[in-house]
């Protein structure tokens, strides 16, 4: 029924805070009783005074991050952090994921598991784990590739679901791509489900959706933790039987995770626009979902640009040629509705061919080994999220990953075909042995994903 | 947060370790309201309680009582220190800090290295270990020091040479700064306080090289340039200081800046040098990112734009946000030549604080192979000399000095060239990408 998170590296905590800031107030917005404490029970614990204390772990190896997070939660007056909830250096790791993963992991081993375990002792039941982290920096990739191991080997029956921001294409850290290459590389060995955001994506909709003028880190992870949020809040499923969902990562990575080659997932939202355009707008469901469902398709993550000539190859019969090499091809995908009038929403069904353009289970988006009946998932829920009447968010296995994955290896593999920054990894103690073997498994998922056509 | 030990060695490392000290106190002093002992104070000072005689340090959030540099100041002669010693900084100054003797070293590395090096050996160390056991966590030593010794010494090549083979081979960063950049840059400055014409009457106190709000006085002469050293230094540390939306400790600028262990050269550009008293509009931002390519705010002379940029680091202080720098990064790119397994080889910092008199300000470290000809021409100068043996005696007859140390570090010079000069000849050259890893299907 929990989930207890954790917070890695400056952009974990960055990105956590918002979250948790999003959740908190959306949980208490308006008269829904029975959603809020759902939602308060997933991600706060409430304190004999009433207060609310985040399910949260901060760790960072340099205390500047830690410190902001925890004075704004406290200042908002809605929520905190526990006390004795986090855990910080004063070095940093250097934007080196071998001092994160190497030296600054193993040596704090035992107070970060003890620092998670009294917080999975506070729940009731636990849902399972997540970890919050970029890939680019040193700490949030090094240390969180390393408690991921711990949090796998300590709790080896839960679900872990690990958020990854990935960094924008031109450079915040020289040597990004290779601390993404190392991380993702372990991480698939042992994360359940790999819910990534792109900075540069993210970026885009702050400036093309939102008019944001000056776009600020602030803004991106109010982003992020609003499409966090619509997969996250409560639910209810197929399985779920008229109440909220008590598993939702376990129900989360049975839909969308279930083979081990494929782990990567996108979330699309839809709408995302102003806060005061908000009042003047309508929306129904049917263009939501058309417009989501082009998304899907054409790739793109917000409602702006859409490339409406995509279409997926007609009729039954699908040939490589026929699929254009725009297509995106899902494995599987979950669409999470909130709001108003959610139960006539119609995802399309197989019964349903009068509304093709919303059809979800079309298997033309799919995969031709798995049964489209199997590769959709339709959660719902009568209460708006987060002050929209009606927000759908999408959670996708597909190939939407696959071109900025390839890019991201692509350019680690020709710095490292120069040798360039090597020595800094090395005198921490990785290999280049190391190095190649997070190549060939990162090569192994592409093609993967690759031949989903 | 890290502390850092400043090491002053030699005139001209003390004079503008002065200048640093003066500034960094100003630059805290603007921000630091509360008058409390805060962690970014900690990171140059240490906080001492005068009441307790053994001189014990304080803890971090108490009052300030009396702030102590952390810092070591070396000079085989005592005039400059001693000058230290009379002034306005006289209290941040330990004698157990200071190491002087008194003839100095006669422009001679050999005399400086062999002679006092090994009579003083021990002691440094000494001052060194004190001066990291006051520290929490140290993370970095700054030495402040010249090169070549006077600039019009005819044997400043040979000072030089020496001395770069250390610095290769045991320094994690060198940021060289020339002489005549700075004095280019003062003049710039001061043509322009007074050029009177309207619209560009500049806020005296705001510029690089200005030492105003400081302890001292009077500005004496050299000021003007080692405050720009000053604000290089004090700029470098913001991000390890104060807090950001995107921070950038020390340690991340050696990660990601020296991708070879021996090309740790790099090219520091300031701006901006100075504000204007109008208030102007944001254009003004994106024009602090061009000037920071523009030979102008460059602190040595070199240029990175007809040679292959290996590693650049943007280093931004004040009201600017990730859009701001990606805007300019985009902007900027085109018309920088990169190396080419590292395309976009851009690391960014956004401090929140700006420094004194500035609402923004940006540091750029570019690792660049624009140093080589410098190099080369060092070279040069030393073998015009050195294959004449002209004045070697004078190193020879040094206790401890070999003439092997002389061809050995003109042959580390050369080798370094030599890596700069295989760097340069990919540039313009089409590299193919190395071809990938084929899976098995």
């Amino acid at each position: 029924m929990s989930i207890v998170t954790v917070q890695l590296g400056q952009c974990g905590n960055q990105v956590g805070h918002a979250l948790f800031d999003v959740l908190c107030s959306d949980a208490q917005e308006g008269q829904r009783k029975v959603f809020s404490s759902s939602s308060c029970e997933r991600f706060f614990h409430q304190t004999a005074h009433g207060d609310l204390v985040a399910r949260a772990v901060l760790i960072d190896m340099e205390p500047k991050a830690i410190n902001q997070s925890i004075s704004r939660a406290a200042k908002s007056g809605k929520w905190r952090y526990g006390e004795t909830s986090h855990f910080s250096q004063k070095q940093g790791s250097g934007n080196n994921w071998a001092n994160g993963y190497c030296v600054h992991g193993p040596r704090h081993r035992e107070r970060v598991e003890e620092l998670l375990r009294r917080e999975v002792e506070r729940c009731d039941r636990l849902a399972g784990l997540m970890a919050i982290m970029s890939v680019a920096g040193g700490t949030g990739s090094g240390v969180g590739t390393y408690v991921t191991e711990c949090l796998r080997d300590v709790y080896p029956k839960s679900f872990i679901l690990n958020h990854l921001t990935w960094p924008y294409r031109t450079g915040e850290v020289i040597v990004q791509n290779y601390n993404s290459v190392l991380t993702l590389a372990h991480l698939y060995q042992l994360s359940d489900a790999i819910l990534v955001h792109e900075n540069d994506t993210v970026h885009r909709i702050c400036s093309q959706l939102l008019n944001i003028k000056q776009i600020s880190f602030g803004d991106v992870n109010s982003v992020i933790a609003h499409q966090l949020g619509g997969i996250l809040q409560p639910a209810l499923t197929a399985d779920s039987c008229g109440v909220y969902s008590r598993n939702p990562l376990g129900e989360l990575v049975s839909c969308l995770t279930c083979h081990p080659e494929y782990k990567l997932l996108s979330v699309s939202t839809i709408p995302q626009m102003p806060s005061s355009s908000m009042a003047y707008s309508t929306f129904s469901w049917p263009s939501l979902l058309k417009h989501l469902r082009q998304m899907l398709i054409s790739n793109t993550k917000m409602e702006e640009g859409i490339d409406w000539q995509v279409r997926p190859p007609a009729g039954a019969e699908r040939t490589r040629t026929l699929t254009g090499p725009s297509f995106n091809t899902s494995l599987a995908n979950l669409l999470i509705l909130r709001g108003k009038d959610v139960y006539s929403a119609e995802t399309g069904q197989r019964t349903d061919l009068r509304t093709p353009n919303v059809a979800f289970e079309d298997p033309a988006l799919f995969t031709s080994w798995l049964s489209s009946e199997d590769a959709v998932n339709v959660w719902k829920t009568p209460v708006p999220f987060n002050k929209y009447e009606k927000c759908a968010t999408l959670v996708s296995n597909s190939q939407a990953l696959l071109r900025p994955l390839d890019n991201m290896v692509g350019k680690a593999w020709n710095m490292f075909a120069s040798r360039a920054y090597i020595h800094q990894y090395l005198k921490f103690g990785i290999s280049e042995e190391d190095f190649l073997d997070s190549f060939t498994s990162l090569e192994q998922v592409i093609s993967s994903y690759n031949q989903l056509r | 947060m890290t502390q850092s030990v400043v090491v002053q060695v030699g005139q001209c490392g003390n004079q503008v370790g002065c200048r640093f000290w003066d500034l960094a106190l100003r630059e805290h002093a603007h921000i630091n309201k509360k008058g409390l002992y805060d962690e970014a104070l900690g990171s140059f000072f240490r906080n001492v309680d005068s009441r307790d005689c053994d001189g014990g340090a304080s803890v971090v959030g108490g009052r300030i009582q009396h702030l102590k540099a952390r810092a070591v100041l070396v000079d085989m002669e005592e005039g400059v220190v001693n000058e230290i010693l009379q002034g306005p900084l006289r209290e941040m100054f330990d004698s157990t800090q200071l190491l002087t003797d008194v003839s100095g070293s006669g422009n001679n590395w050999a005399v400086g290295h062999m002679t006092y090096g090994s009579a003083y050996r021990e002691q440094i160390v000494d001052k060194l270990r004190k001066a990291s056991e006051h520290c929490d966590c140290l993370q970095c030593f700054f030495l402040i020091h010249s090169l070549g010794g006077e600039d019009d010494v005819i044997t400043s090549p040979y000072n030089s040479v020496l001395a770069m083979r250390e610095l290769t081979e045991h320094a994690d960063c060198v940021l060289p700064v020339e002489n005549q950049s700075l004095v280019d840059i003062v003049n710039k400055i001061k043509r322009m306080s007074h050029d009177g014409k309207p619209g560009s009457v500049i806020k005296s106190e705001s510029t690089v090289i200005s030492g105003q709000g400081g302890l001292s006085g009077a500005e004496k002469p050299f000021d003007a340039m080692n405050n720009i050293v000053a604000n290089l230094l004090l700029n470098i540390t913001s991000s390890a200081r104060f807090e950001g939306s995107l921070n950038m400790d020390l340690n991340e600028i050696a990660m990601n800046l020296v991708p070879f262990p021996r090309l740790h050269y790099l090219v520091p550009s300031l701006t901006p040098l100075y504000t204007l008293a109008v208030n102007v509009p944001t254009r003004r931002l994106d024009q602090m990112f061009s000037d920071a390519f523009g030979k102008d705010h460059q602190l040595i002379r070199a240029e990175p734009k007809h040679s292959l940029y290996l590693a650049c680091a943007l280093m931004v202080r004040g009201n600017v946000q990730v859009s701001d720098l990606r805007r300019n990064i985009e902007r900027l790119k085109p018309s920088l030549p990169f190396v080419s397994w590292n395309q976009e080889g851009w690391k960014t910092g956004l401090c929140s604080v700006p420094p004194v008199g500035h609402s923004h300000s940006l540091l750029a470290l570019a690792n660049n192979t624009c140093v080589k000809p410098t190099f080369m021409e060092l070279r040069e100068r030393f073998t015009k000399l050195y294959r004449k043996k002209a004045h070697l005696h004078h190193y020879l007859q040094v206790e401890g000095m070999e003439q092997s140390l002389f061809s050995e570090a003109i042959s580390s010079l050369s080798s370094l060239i030599e890596e700069y000069h295989q760097l340069d000849a990919t540039r313009g050259r089409f590299m193919p990408d190395a071809p990938r890893l084929s899976i098995a299907v």
